[in-house]
């Protein structure tokens, strides 16, 4: 449905799209902040060293959120392809100043903060899927033509991360991209394949190490020895995991309380502000403090697929559908890394982990789906908050 | 485009369907996560926890012991000592403002690192902080006679750098320092030593070039301790292997003598190997003590650094850009023969200046040199004659041949943020400036000024061509961990012998001839004789008024308007061995100031030891003899050395 059948006189205009905006979903992503506030204070040793500069960051990005919820939706979808270009030059441009710089770059200076290219690509490359399905015709999402095209903007900004070289991301862009294409109605025969041409490849990959055309780097393959058992080289590249389970284990039902981590404490665990910081929650708040936080997860992504369904058009239900999965993707990957389900491959656990530029981008993706749900077409009567 | 409605409702319908199935496979995967969860923290919980609190395996990293630097003859220039410090754990002290009390009044404590400490402490609470750095062994020992009343002190021994020769290497081998935030963000999988607290890393130079082969691999010690973080017993130890060793191809006496011989200048000198690119000796001055830089500088030693108006802290060797002035004028003759538009002994009148395009361009000599050829363009410099080869020339082939003798080019030594310089052409003009090139360009590149910026280490590189013939590159590496690097020199200069002998005999003149620019600078050392170019390169424009009321004279300039003064050479004349290139910064003249310079410089080098007097001309003997008595030399290197002035 295209935007100029919307009866545009029943979107909320001005001040009364504060009022539509989706508050459930402004408090469960707060919420979700504070734990990680929480966390943090605690990953201080009772300082705000890391907890200050991620609260104003997040302050930050709830002004990201609201502006970008104020944005009609359809001017979001009008600038999806552009903003795919500008993060893939952006790409481009740290995959190339990182060469001339002697050494990987992952990121690049804007003064206050330093962004990463590879967040932002991970909510444009949704938008510019949801764009793209959007416009094509339906009826035409299953031809190979149509199918190829989505795929080659799956695999570019894929390419170019792996280059960097960050699996992790590479990763999710990849998931991502397969689950908007699934959501798109693309066929089951088509991901069937892929998954079957993807058992080859792990395979290659496998039997590829230790001679001339080896495919990934070492460390790679030393991170996929170690997720299959950690016990192996427990002082070396097993420890992170290792570790992060004794932690997590001996948090119990419900934890050696706030401050009380012995393992966070005695700096056993690495990375613990930033990818590992789940361990944390878990060992002092027990089971009973990582299950909120799923809870508060899962009802996030509910909270956008109740929002999704109530939408008419392809690009608002895609692009909400595609940021709660990419939103899942994170912390699903993050919470299966540190309890040993997953190698270790660097995703942080989302609005939790230290970090700036991927709280920006995620609070943008979450503004955008407020937009979606703000300027949502409405039936008579519905959404109008006072009779006139 | 309006759809119609039966599409509309489909798709809307498919995408609903989709996203409840993914919603579902999603919490799925929720409940797995959880179910892992569960398992983890409530069947497990026992044993991690037993885990946790009973047997705690800490990794402790043993640092290996970094590569030394050598000279080419085995003199140690960087190396590690053995210091002593204390830390503190402050979870581990009882009460610890009074264990501080205590510490203070064993040993002098920094104020400004105390403080650092404490909030660092604050911070990390179970970490151990450095309290003290630096120690004497006096100290340590008292401190470790009264550990039970220090609770949470530990007396600790390690390892630092240490640069015997000081301030020699600043811009050659640089110096390690702390691991910063940002170089643990810019490794791309950093190794874990960079964490540990008191290591550090080369930040500039050879010791940044060659990191990753000095550092060497971290060793590991398995420990189990109890609760209160004591040490139970060792479980595994892996031995840390030391960083590979590195030789320079750097002469220590010849580094010692040119810094010396530089003074406070601010200056830079570069002495090639020509036979095989090695650099003998490579100087910037001012310099500064690399070893301020190890324990971590003060604020008011930085910031004199930084602000000295002859920037210390720059290393001219190759971030020093310069216009080249006279010493550009052997390539423009070869690029003038090799476009065939001269023959040596061609005759082109010097008036004292020439007009062209409007413009009036003058000679450095005012009343003009007459009739000029080849060989003596060089030797009297002229720049009328460079003018007119300029125009029969074209900048593109000048250009072209200045590369060719490794000017324009960034040479890869192992020192940091090496500069290109820059070889104008058309090109570059109109892509970067946007501009046409101008036949005044030509005239002014063609004598060294104008556009045309190189660094000593490039006109040091040109120089060595010239004099050998072969294709020289740099190399100041020898060795790593005992492995040769290979040499600079692949084969010969793709130039005829007859062009490469005329820039040799203009060269020869300017030192030997009695008209010649640096015909005070010449010596005879057992009848070894030097060739050489002297460059002086304005910083400044002339102006027509300024020129009718005559030239102001450098001396009476401001020290930073000054002319530069460069000096090229090679020496044996007959049987090449050296190169030299040394720029003073607003020095004045290239004839008076820089070629002295390099001539003791390279007399030096030819000698192996200090110069001897009596070959130098007599009415320079009691000048030098002067100069040279003066010098500050290290004098644990020249008793190393043979050769001393007794010959």
């Amino acid at each position: 449905m295209s935007y100029l059948e919307y009866k545009v006189a029943r979107v909320p205009s001005g001040l009364s799209k504060v009022l539509a905006l989706n508050w459930g979903l402004v408090l469960l992503v707060t919420a979700v902040a504070s734990i990680g506030f929480i966390v943090l204070y605690s990953v201080g040793g009772g300082s705000w060293y890391w907890a200050e500069p991620q609260m104003q960051r997040f302050a930050l990005g709830l002004v990201v959120m609201f502006a970008a919820a104020m944005i009609p939706i359809w001017f979001w979808r009008n600038v999806s392809a552009a903003m795919y270009g500008g993060a893939l030059v952006l790409l481009l441009a740290v995959d190339f100043v990182g060469a001339s710089g002697g050494g990987a770059q992952r990121w690049i200076d804007i003064g206050f903060m330093r962004l990463q290219p590879s967040e932002l690509m991970k909510i444009t490359l949704v938008l510019m899927l949801a764009a793209y399905y959007d416009w094509l015709p339906v009826t035409k999402v299953n031809r190979p033509q149509w199918v190829i095209l989505p795929v080659l903007i799956i695999l570019l900004p894929t390419m170019l991360v792996l280059k960097q070289p960050d699996l992790g991301t590479a990763i999710l862009l990849l998931m991502g991209g397969a689950m908007m294409m699934f959501l798109a109605g693309v066929h089951w025969a088509y991901f069937a394949t892929v998954f079957a041409a993807a058992a080859g490849l792990v395979t290659a990959v496998i039997k590829s190490r230790g001679t001339t055309w080896q495919m990934i780097e070492n460390y790679q393959y030393r991170r996929i020895d170690t997720f299959l058992d950690p016990d192996t080289d427990p002082l070396g590249a097993g420890y992170n995991i290792t570790q992060s389970k004794i932690a997590l284990g001996s948090g119990g039902w419900t934890g050696k309380g706030f401050m009380q981590g012995t393992q966070a404490r005695l700096d056993f665990l690495p990375e613990k502000q930033t990818d590992f910081i789940f361990t944390i929650l878990a060992e002092e708040f027990g089971l009973v403090g990582g299950a909120s936080l799923l809870a508060l997860y899962m009802l996030i992504i509910i909270f956008c697929i109740v929002s999704a369904l109530r939408m008419k058009d392809r690009f608002s239900a895609l692009a909400t559908l595609g940021v709660a999965a990419t939103f899942f993707l994170f912390f699903a990957v993050n919470m299966s890394m540190v309890m040993g389900m997953a190698p270790v491959v660097g995703v942080p656990l989302p609005l939790v982990s230290y970090g700036g530029s991927a709280m920006l981008v995620l609070m943008l993706a979450f503004g955008i789906v407020q937009s979606a749900h703000v300027h949502r077409p409405r039936a008579q009567g519905e959404g109008q908050l006072f009779k006139r | 485009m309006k759809r119609n409605a039966q599409d509309i409702t489909l798709s809307s319908r498919r995408v609903s369907r989709r996203g409840l199935i993914l919603g579902g496979v999603q919490l799925g995967i929720g409940a797995l996560v959880l179910g892992r969860m569960r398992y983890l923290q409530v069947d497990q919980a026992d044993e991690f926890l037993l885990l946790a609190e009973e047997n705690r395996i800490k990794v402790r990293l043993i640092a290996p012991e970094r590569g030394v630097i050598y000279d080419r003859n085995g003199i140690e220039l960087a190396g590690n000592e053995q210091i002593y410090r204390v830390s503190m754990i402050r979870q581990d002290a009882d009460d610890a403002d009074a264990v501080i009390a205590n510490l203070r009044g064993l040993v002098k404590l920094d104020e400004e690192v105390l403080q650092r400490a404490l909030r660092e402490m604050d911070r990390r609470p179970h970490q151990s902080v450095t309290l003290a750095d630096r120690l004497t062994w006096d100290e340590l020992s008292m401190i470790s006679v009264n550990v039970p009343a220090l609770s949470g002190i530990t007396p600790e021994v390690g390892l630092s750098r240490s640069y015997p020769m000081g301030p020699d290497y600043a811009h050659v081998i640089g110096y390690v320092g702390s691991v910063s935030e940002r170089d643990i963000e810019d490794a791309e999988n950093p190794d874990p030593l960079l964490l540990t607290p008191q290591f550090q890393i080369g930040k500039i130079g050879v010791e940044q070039r060659l990191e990753d082969d000095l550092r060497g691999r971290a060793g590991a010690m398995r420990v189990e301790q109890n609760a209160a973080g004591r040490i139970m017993r060792e479980l595994g130890r892996t031995e840390s292997g030391p960083g590979a060793d590195v030789q320079l191809t750097i002469d220590a006496g010849l580094q010692n003598f040119t810094q010396a011989r530089l003074g406070t200048e601010s200056a830079s000198a570069v002495v090639m190997d020509v036979l095989n690119g090695d650099i003998v000796a490579a100087v910037s001055s001012p310099s500064y003590d690399p070893n301020m830089f190890v324990s971590g500088i003060s604020v008011p030693d930085y910031s004199g650094l930084r602000d000295n108006d002859r920037r210390p802290l720059h290393n001219k060797i190759v971030q020093g850009l310069y216009p080249p002035g006279s010493t550009f004028k052997m390539a423009v003759i070869m690029a003038a023969m090799e476009a065939e538009v001269i023959t040596p002994d061609e005759q082109i009148y010097c008036g004292g200046y020439i007009n062209v395009s409007n413009r009036r361009f003058h000679c450095w000599k005012r009343g003009g040199h007459g009739n000029v050829d080849m060989a003596k363009s060089l030797r009297e410099s002229c720049d009328i004659y460079y003018y007119e080869m300029a125009q029969r020339t074209g900048i593109d082939n000048i250009a072209r041949m200045a590369r060719r003798l490794g000017l324009g080019i960034a040479h890869d030594i192992e020192m940091t943020s090496i500069s290109e310089g820059l070889i104008p052409d058309r090109d570059w003009k109109r892509t970067r400036r946007g501009e046409d090139w101008y036949v005044g360009d030509s005239l002014n590149a063609a004598i060294g000024q104008g556009y045309v910026l190189t660094s000593p280490l490039q006109l040091a590189v040109m120089t060595a061509r010239i004099a050998s013939g072969l294709e020289v590159n740099p190399r100041m590496v020898r060795s790593v961990g005992g492995v040769a690097r290979p040499s600079g020199v692949q084969g010969p200069l793709d130039l005829p012998r007859s062009w490469l002998d005329r820039a040799r005999d203009g060269m020869f003149q300017v030192v030997n001839a009695p008209k010649g620019t640096a015909g005070g600078s010449k010596f005879d050392l057992a009848g070894m004789k030097w060739a050489g170019k002297t460059g002086t390169s304005q910083v400044r424009n002339i102006t027509t008024a300024e020129r009718a009321k005559g030239v102001i004279s450098n001396e009476d300039l401001p020290w930073d308007r000054r002319d530069h003064a460069l000096f090229v050479g090679y020496g044996p004349y007959e049987n090449p061995r050296y190169s030299v290139s040394v720029v003073v910064e607003h020095g004045g003249g290239g004839s008076t100031v820089a070629a002295p310079i390099a001539r003791d410089i390279m007399l030096y080098a030819l000698n192996n030891g200090m110069p001897p007097l009596d070959a130098y001309p007599s009415r320079d003997r009691e000048k030098v003899e002067g100069i040279l008595s003066d010098l500050k030399l290290n004098p644990a290197i020249s008793s190393r050395t043979s050769g001393t002035s007794e010959a």
